[in-house]
């Protein structure tokens, strides 16, 4: 007869010397962890609570400049630089990771109205209203030097944006007029005018990079290619744009920041409706910009805030507003994906994280399993409502909470009387179709911030670009 | 990577993994998923990389196994022989020292009979005597941790999350003490209490008192989640799934009612015998029970479908039941303690070990992690050795038998994130990972409210109108005319709706049948129509 007791040995199991890590011996064995769902979903609502607990997104803020911070413009090449233009005409140079001010320049007369590097980032431009356009090279003056730009183009319109071609040496300038300037030239090469309302910014495609996009006074977007010589397309909204990004992953998918409080993306080939609205905005909205991903964008708005948007979805995914911070005029999204700026009304620049919840610096590799594994479980059982309302709550201002609930009831005002008008034209017409009046809405109100659409003569075909 | 193989001959490629066997890899497995019915590309593609993933999870986890430790207990018995012959004094001879003191005996006959306990870990043991003895130690060194005199019957004694405090139930109250013998609470919301079980995940202790009434008492915070009166008189017969937190209670009447905290009523009533229950135990896995009558009928049952898989006659009607980590039902009759092996799996003709003691059995349980079977008796406790019984490796972010008092500590704190909310008790605890769908029963109850759908009865008090608009017989025209319309309205929408729900159970009892033409009244044209083909 044969007999086998379980007998361990202690020494295997427990560690030698205290200054060694604990034993830890696993045995995968479902019997030995029941409850295996319900205690996934316990931790996915802890680690909700946690990234709750963990977002703080405000990093720091650079101040010095000494009137409203207009535009910025990220470096093409370096995290660590980004450029400012106020409102007193003066351009200055950040160094983000000590936060500090390394250069100033009083570059104009009047607002900056635009800074733009070149490809490469050894020189950057600025266009003032003071109607002059500076090149400035980023070897700053020797000690006891004062700031020279390289080179100066006076010119008889005041300008409003400036954008530099993203391989070579030209760059387009918007006014009455927009302007395409080759570096080495003091005349443009080619100007486009369409009407005769200005042009408020300007920007080029980073993909077909002969592509231009700019948004006009009288409420239009036109696309402008700089081998043609004259816009090929402008649509015309019913508010005015305040400001244009492209998309840098899809090169025909861009986004204007509206007066109407809204976003609108575009498919620059079919331009007569937008592919999504974004809405969460509660006034108009001043600038926008991509993520290097071209997963998600960045809005600043004159309600006092950021707010974060994945391409394609109606709402936002983040707020970001501090007591201080008052109307947002510019934001950028850095080109390491990890962090906003956002320049604002009372002459500071903010820098912010992307994700709200992300550890900035190194992780251990535990921390790292365990953020990958909390991710994943807020992944699975993102749609309980627990987990949902949680991960959805944001805390936002008494006045901005206000407004939301407000502009509630107008669009759901607006619908309801739209679905009305609709169901009396169709009772009229006895043809019943269940549903029909709120598709009819869906599509009327895409439609809604569209006002015309115009084709130039050599339009051909938009899409034959891309 | 390349090596060369044994012979010499060409290579061997060490990149390779060993396969990984069927039988193991559907131990791992947590369900089949099921493909039919996705006609986007796109779900399509996450799903195939979703089921690509649980393959391989499930591949380690089975892969895993290599690196187990120990092996299982046994005895193999030679030809001729049977195991049940063994005695308890052949297997401390045969084995090494430190498993033959695992089998000993205490006499403590002033305060019997003794119920026991072992902590979740298996390392410290718990017995209170009738008569108010009660003693905590750690059984392997036989370190005393306290032993303190209550002075009052206790009816059950059970260790809570930890080994550092325990729970007593006496003569009238529910006390609370700390591995010191140090009284933490008195809990007089919970009184006569006859049985106890610990729902370590949950932080719930459930307590079945001689009034009929289930409590469950969240001792993490402290307070009473439930109290079901069951209306099923004197509860002293009780033990808890493992799997799934319910509680299982075992009545005179024969029948074994399934509990959880969230509802008033039994999630299952089973009859299980003629007579009345006299013990219940259920398996690791959760899905076998065993019961004992008073008729000495045992009897197993699957849990999946509330079927009875074997029956047995005992020489005894056993008073207690326990199934052990790898499945030994051990179970107490008069003073003998019978351990069968295999018993869910096929209709067994012996039992695999038996013991006889000096005085009745009150209650058996075995030792986790341990080959051990603890029996409290009349006349004390007597721990047994049962080869095979215990699972040989622990997980120790589970439970760990060499833990450390700092790893204790932690493993409390980890406990209490993870703590279960008691509404997620449920007969299966995968439920809250599964999508909601609606019920045959749900969906009756919603065609049934078409059927009996009747127009609303309208409100409707008209405007005040300009002068001369609102005299009574203008409202009242007004009233009918608006009352009219929404009333067709209503009773349009109703018949169709009607309509809709005749076809579609006209379609589910034709269900495959050929469809039936519909009769179209002749249209003038239709002469001009191309003439059906027989």
């Amino acid at each position: 007869m044969k007999i086998k007791v379980l007998s361990r040995n202690p020494d295997d199991y427990i560690r030698e010397t205290k200054k060694d890590i604990h034993r830890v011996p696993r045995n995968y064995d479902p019997n030995l962890h029941p409850f295996e769902t319900p205690r996934e979903y316990t931790r996915a609502v802890n680690a909700v609570k946690l990234e709750k607990v963990f977002s703080k997104p405000f990093i720091g803020d650079l101040d010095g400049h000494k009137d409203v911070v207009e535009c910025m413009c990220k470096h093409p090449t370096q995290l660590s630089h980004i450029l400012s233009g106020a409102g007193d005409g003066e351009v200055k140079l950040w160094d983000l990771p000590r936060r500090k001010c390394v250069r100033s320049i009083n570059a104009h007369d009047g607002f900056v109205r635009g800074i733009c590097f070149n490809p490469s980032g050894e020189y950057f431009f600025t266009c003032g209203s003071d109607k002059v356009i500076k090149q400035w090279s980023m070897d700053g003056p020797g000690a006891g030097e004062e700031e020279e730009p390289m080179n100066t183009i006076l010119s008889k319109n005041v300008f409003h944006s400036i954008d530099h071609h993203w391989q070579n040496n030209t760059f387009a300038t918007c006014s009455d007029t927009v302007d395409v300037w080759d570096e080495t030239r003091a005349e443009p090469v080619r100007s486009y005018q369409w009407g005769v309302d200005s042009i408020y910014t300007i920007k080029y495609n980073p993909i077909e990079t002969h592509l231009l996009a700019g948004t006009a006074d009288d409420r239009s977007i036109i696309m402008y290619d700089t081998r043609g010589s004259v816009p090929l397309r402008r649509v015309r909204m019913k508010l005015k744009s305040n400001a244009i990004a492209w998309n840098p992953m899809e090169a025909y998918m861009f986004t204007v920041a509206s007066e109407d409080y809204n976003l609108y993306s575009f498919d620059a080939r079919y331009l007569d409706k937008p592919t999504t609205i974004h809405q969460s905005h509660v006034a108009a909205v001043m600038d926008v910009d991509y993520s290097p991903t071209g997963k998600e964008f960045v809005s600043g708005s004159y309600d006092k805030t950021l707010r974060i948007f994945a391409v394609g979805s109606q709402f936002s995914r983040e707020v970001y507003h501090t007591r201080r911070m008052q109307i947002v005029q510019c934001v950028r999204w850095s080109h390491d994906d990890r962090y906003l700026l956002s320049g604002s009304d009372e002459m500071n620049l903010r820098l912010w994280k992307a994700r709200a919840a992300e550890k900035i610096g190194r992780m251990k590799p535990r921390e790292k399993e365990a953020m990958r594994y909390n991710d994943k479980l807020k992944e699975k059982f993102a749609q309980h409502p627990q987990v949902k309302r949680i991960a959805k709550y944001r805390h936002v201002p008494k006045r901005i909470m206000a407004a939301r609930k407000e502009h509630t009831t107008i669009r759901s005002s607006q619908k309801r009387k739209y679905v009305y008008v609709f169901w009396g034209i169709y009772r009229k017409q006895s043809r019943l179709i269940i549903g029909a009046p709120y598709v009819c809405y869906l599509a009327r109100y895409s439609e809604i911030c569209v006002d015309r659409l115009e084709r130039s003569s050599l339009d051909v075909q938009i899409g034959a670009l891309f | 990577m390349r090596k060369r193989k044994k012979d010499g001959k060409g290579y061997m490629d060490v990149t390779k993994r060993a396969k990984v066997g069927t039988g193991k890899l559907h131990k791992y497995k947590r369900g089949e998923l099921n493909k039919g019915g996705i006609i986007n590309k796109y779900d399509r593609v996450k799903f195939n990389q979703q089921s690509a993933k649980y393959q391989m999870a499930s591949k380690q986890a089975a892969r895993a196994e290599a690196l187990l430790q120990e092996e299982a207990g046994f005895i193999e018995a030679d030809e001729g022989e049977s195991t049940c012959e063994v005695t308890q004094y052949d297997i401390a001879n045969a084995v090494d020292i430190t498993s033959a003191q695992k089998f000993f005996e205490l006499k403590l006959d002033k305060f019997g009979p003794y119920r026991v306990d072992y902590s979740r870990n298996g390392r410290f043991m718990l017995m209170g005597g009738a008569k108010g003895h009660v003693a905590a130690f750690d059984w392997q060194t036989k370190n005393l941790m306290c032993e303190i005199n209550v002075m009052e019957t206790v009816k059950d004694v059970k260790w809570l999350h930890q080994e550092t405090m325990f729970a007593a139930a006496q003569k009238q109250w529910l006390y609370i003490y700390d591995n010191q013998g140090v009284e933490l609470h008195c809990i007089d919301v919970m009184n006569n209490i006859l049985k106890m079980e610990f729902l370590p995940y949950h932080f719930l202790l459930a307590t079945s008192s001689s009034y009929g009434r289930l409590t469950y008492l969240d001792v993490s915070i402290g307070k009473r989640v439930s109290c079901i009166n069951t209306n099923h008189g004197r509860l002293d017969v009780m033990c808890q799934n493992p799997s799934n937190a319910i509680i299982h209670l075992g009545h005179s009447g024969g029948t074994v009612t399934l509990w959880s905290p969230n509802s008033q009523k039994p999630l299952v009533k089973m009859l299980c015998h003629g007579v009345g229950t006299r013990a219940i135990a259920v398996d690791n896995s959760g899905n076998f029970m065993a019961t004992a009558g008073i008729d000495r009928t045992l009897k197993i049952w699957d849990l999946r479908t509330y079927k009875a898989l074997h029956s047995y006659k005992v020489s005894a009607g056993p008073g207690s039941l326990a199934f052990s980590q790898r499945g030994l039902l051990a179970a107490g009759m008069g003073n003998i303690v019978e351990v069968y092996r295999d018993i869910t799996k096929s209709q067994i003709t012996a039992p695999y070990m038996m013991h006889s003691l000096s005085s009745p059995v009150a209650n058996v349980q075995y030792c986790p992690y341990e080959d051990v079977l603890g029996v409290g008796h009349a006349e004390g406790f007597s721990s047994l050795l049962i080869p095979g019984s215990g699972e040989p490796n622990f997980d120790a972010l589970e439970a760990n038998p060499y833990q450390s008092k700092k790893q204790r500590q932690q493993a409390e704190v980890n406990m209490l994130l993870e703590k279960i909310q008691p509404e997620m008790i449920t007969l299966d605890s995968r439920d809250v990972g599964k999508v909601d769908v609606k019920t045959l029963q749900e969906q009756i109850a919603e065609r049934e409210k078409i059927i009996y759908l009747k127009p609303e009865k309208i409100e409707f008090t008209p405007r005040k109108r300009m002068k001369g608009k609102s005299k009574t017989g203008n409202l009242l025209r007004r009233v009918e005319i608006v009352k009219g319309r929404q009333l067709r309205e209503e009773v349009q929408s109703i018949s169709k709706q009607k309509e809709k729900l005749a076809k579609m159970l006209q379609a589910e009892n034709t269900d495959g049948a050929a469809e039936v033409k519909e009769e179209k009244p002749f249209n003038v044209f239709d002469r001009f129509k191309r003439k059906e083909q027989a």
